[in-house]
């Protein structure tokens, strides 16, 4: 196999992002869990860099890894101390959900080893900003109608949850 | 020339299986919604890989939407964490075995 550079930056990534993940998914303290999904979010963002969506890479690093981020340490700051022996590591809990990942898995991978698509070469590409957005603007406007209303509902929805009982 | 286009849906599909582990296994509301995270980004670094190998800018402006919904799913649902916390003093899923406010 014929290893480039970039070919070595996106292993090394994968590595990481694996790893991050999986570190911030068996944590203990919900603090932890956020600080390690941040690493996790800002390799994804790399990724998409590689990929050739430098944009999306700096959305991913302002709203998921910035601001949504934010919003979660800002939650668990406000929550009271816990009962710290309630959310233990329980081999038992963890074994269910494993062995359907597993299978969940393993019938993937075949999958995308079955497909003939999935072995060729992906060719660097780069979607500039401007292309990107005359794209998102022209062809899918009506969509990004939809998510502003979207988002206009969740906030009306936040707020509705987070009133005062008087 | 990166990688094949199929490592990288590998490495989408391990991302998404850790998240529904997570989703499955914990019972902390806080994790659950990490979880949930962790498995929308490995459905948008699908998209992203696709937009790559199909050379379509499409998958990436569908990768930006999936970024959008998961900010609005957050803030619905830490507000949903912050208000049942204020209202039962509960914050795990195993908690809520009532219907009743």
């Amino acid at each position: 196999m014929n290893m480039n550079i970039l070919a070595i930056i996106f292993y090394l990534l994968g590595a990481l992002l694996l790893t991050t993940t999986a570190l911030a998914v068996t944590r203990q303290q919900p603090v932890h869990a956020v600080l390690f999904l941040i690493v996790s979010l800002v390799t994804v963002a790399l990724l998409f860099l590689l990929l050739g969506a430098p944009l999306l890479a700096a959305f991913q690093v302002i709203l998921y890894a910035g601001a949504i981020m934010v919003l979660f340490l800002f939650v668990i700051m406000t929550m009271p101390d816990r009962d710290p022996g309630l959310d233990r590591f329980l081999r038992r809990r963890w074994l269910t959900p494993l062995f359907l990942c597993l299978l969940i898995g393993i019938s993937m991978l075949l999958l995308i080893d079955l497909d003939p698509v999935a072995t060729l070469d992906l060719a660097a590409a780069r979607v500039e900003p401007r292309t990107f957005g005359a794209l998102l603007f022209n062809r899918y406007w009506y969509a990004v109608e939809l998510v502003s209303l979207l988002l206009f509902v969740g906030l009306a929805g936040a707020h509705y949850l987070g009133r005062q009982k008087s | 020339m990166i990688v094949p286009f199929g490592h990288v849906l590998i490495l989408a599909t391990l991302l998404f299986l850790l998240g529904a582990c997570c989703v499955v296994a914990r019972r902390e509301l806080l994790m659950i919604l990490i979880g949930v995270e962790i498995m929308l980004n490995g459905a948008a670094l699908a998209f992203v890989a696709a937009a790559l190998r199909w050379q379509l800018a499409d998958g990436q402006i569908f990768a930006l939407f999936i970024i959008a919904v998961a900010a609005a799913e957050v803030a619905v649902g830490l507000a949903l964490i912050v208000a049942a916390r204020q209202r039962t003093g509960a914050m795990h899923g195993d908690d809520f075995n009532r219907l009743r406010g």
